[in-house]
């Protein structure tokens, strides 16, 4: 189990104050703060090392390739794969846009589909939608549980590509990837899976699960905004173009015939990367590693039995999401009364409580589930039960102030 | 809370001039969908003069009660007064601070309203 106590003094921001009280945030699968080993990281390099990388020779040049390299490796590592099959992106929206330019643009044939979910992020919808390919969605239950049956219904020989999330960010919903992929290699398509929610609470392996693509964000696991990632299996890296092309990117350039472009990582990483977010970044992975993954699960998994049992007993709250903690993450989400997300949002941060509302970039999800907006509290490794409690606290003052 | 100060919520739970717009010939709609709310006002104008004007639809505290506090400055108004009533307007007429993220809820109605003028003009 986590000592909470001891991770709350690693964040500095935990101890301010909002509307004149401690804040607690519980808007984590939007975005999580920062402890002081990745802050130092950063801080580190751009007092100490700060460089253009991969092109210098002098010292600071040298010192900043190595750690961005360095980097990189950790941060393969943190999902189980190799270096030279991660690449640094801005964050998910980037890594799955890169997917869909680079790759699927150039590898799907007439007639060939695109299956995903109903439950996705709009970051794992548009992208796929601007190919102009045919799309196939997987419904859900009334609770957001993915419809496996339907799955098994939609996902047919012209799949080429099944591009799904781990963890919802609206739900919490887990979905059983392993099956997903499993199935899908029946049918010869690729699987993407969005992983913004999950590698920072549910940890994955992507040479075990055997994925072909894996995007993730760095700021909603600890490291800074700005810098995210994609793995990209080696098979599907030489059916790949470039995403974007300058500099970094390639090896020769010539003016009157093709550029040879660079092998490997850099090949879909134009233009000075972020290396100061990167380095924050595998310092979050560090951070990770540290607590343990196992760990972080086990007490995110007690604290969202905790939060769903204490919200149920609040007379007109709905939980929206599954009931079972073994298929959710911790994310509580839910709607109050007639009382609109926003005005329940405003009311809760006048307690100091920090919390979602609206649709959460998932409009089709709430559109499927009749919803129009929901209110998210979303947990990590420094919330407890007392900000649970502080939360249901903070709720009934929503209804003594709208009435 | 200054947001919710009690002439707002009062406007909110009881909102002014709210109901079915099916005879209301000239009517338009907004909507913000990143938070659901969704508006729809219609007016009836008489010799340059607003005899009546009503909204319906979903929204939070702030969209609902503004539009309501908007339809009690357009009614009676001559067009010519009822022109002058915008965004700046309403804001003054809520009397609070509305932060950058409430500011499209507080103007909901008032966008309906410039459509509506277009349409007028």
């Amino acid at each position: 189990m986590l000592d909470v106590k001891k991770i709350k003094l690693d964040f500095p921001i935990l101890r301010r104050q909002v509307n004149g009280k401690p804040l607690v945030y519980l808007d984590n699968a939007a975005t999580s703060q920062r402890p002081k080993p990745v802050l130092e990281a950063i801080r580190d390099f751009d007092t100490q090392h700060n460089a253009n990388v991969h092109r210098g020779l002098h010292t600071l040049s040298e010192e900043a390739s190595a750690m961005y390299e360095s980097s990189r490796a950790t941060v393969a590592g943190f999902i189980g794969a190799p270096a030279d099959e991660l690449v640094f992106t801005r964050n998910t929206t980037e890594a799955i846009n890169l997917v869909a330019a680079a790759w699927a643009r150039h590898n799907l044939q007439p007639g060939e589909e695109i299956l995903s979910t109903v439950m996705e992020h709009h970051s794992n919808i548009l992208p796929w939608l601007q190919l102009g390919v045919t799309m196939k969605f997987v419904d859900i239950t009334d609770e957001g549980i993915l419809d496996m049956k339907d799955f098994a219904k939609k996902l047919t020989k012209k799949t080429k590509l099944v591009t799904v999330g781990h963890m919802s960010n609206a739900t919490g919903t887990i979905n059983p990837i392993e099956t997903i992929i499993k199935l899908a290699k029946k049918v010869k398509a690729r699987v993407l899976i969005d992983a913004a929610q999950s590698v920072q609470h549910l940890g994955i392996d992507v040479k075990q699960v055997n994925c072909d693509f894996l995007a993730f964000s760095g700021h909603k696991m600890l490291g800074p905004m700005g810098i995210g990632a994609v793995y990209l299996k080696k098979e599907r890296q030489e059916e790949m173009l470039p995403f974007m092309t300058g500099g970094g990117m390639i090896s020769e350039v010539y003016l009157d015939q093709p550029a040879v472009w660079a092998k490997g990582a850099e090949k879909w990483e134009a233009g000075t990367p972020n290396v100061s977010g990167a380095i924050g970044l595998a310092a979050a992975c560090e951070y990770h590693n540290r607590l343990g993954m196992i760990n972080i699960r086990a007490h995110e998994k007690e604290l969202t039995e905790y939060g769903l049992k204490q919200l149920s007993r609040i007379k007109g709250l709905r939980l929206v999401g599954p009931k079972d903690a073994s298929i959710r993450g911790g994310v509580l989400t839910f709607v109050f009364d007639q009382y609109h997300a926003h005005d329940v949002a405003q009311v809760l941060d006048s307690e100091g409580v920090a919390v979602r509302s609206g649709h959460h970039c998932t409009m089709p999800l709430h559109q499927r589930l009749g919803l129009v907006s929901t209110s998210r509290a979303s947990l990590y490794i420094y919330n407890d039960k007392s900000d649970i409690d502080r939360l249901i606290e903070a709720l009934d003052k929503v209804r003594s102030v709208l009435g | 809370m200054d947001l919710y100060r009690e002439e707002i919520l009062d406007h909110y739970k009881h909102p002014r001039n709210f109901g079915d717009l099916t005879d209301f010939e000239l009517k338009d709609s907004d909507r913000n969908s990143s938070c659901g709310d969704s508006l729809e006002m219609g007016v009836k104008i008489k010799n340059g003069k607003i005899t009546d004007v009503k909204f319906t639809g979903i929204g939070c505290a702030i969209s609902l009660a503004s539009a309501s506090m908007l339809t009690e400055m357009l009614m009676g108004k001559t067009l010519v007064q009822a022109d002058k009533i915008n965004d700046q307007a309403m804001l003054k007429c809520l009397g609070i601070p509305i932060s950058i993220t409430r500011q499209k809820c507080a103007l909901l109605g008032v966008a309906i309203w410039q459509k509506l003028k277009l349409k007028l003009k």
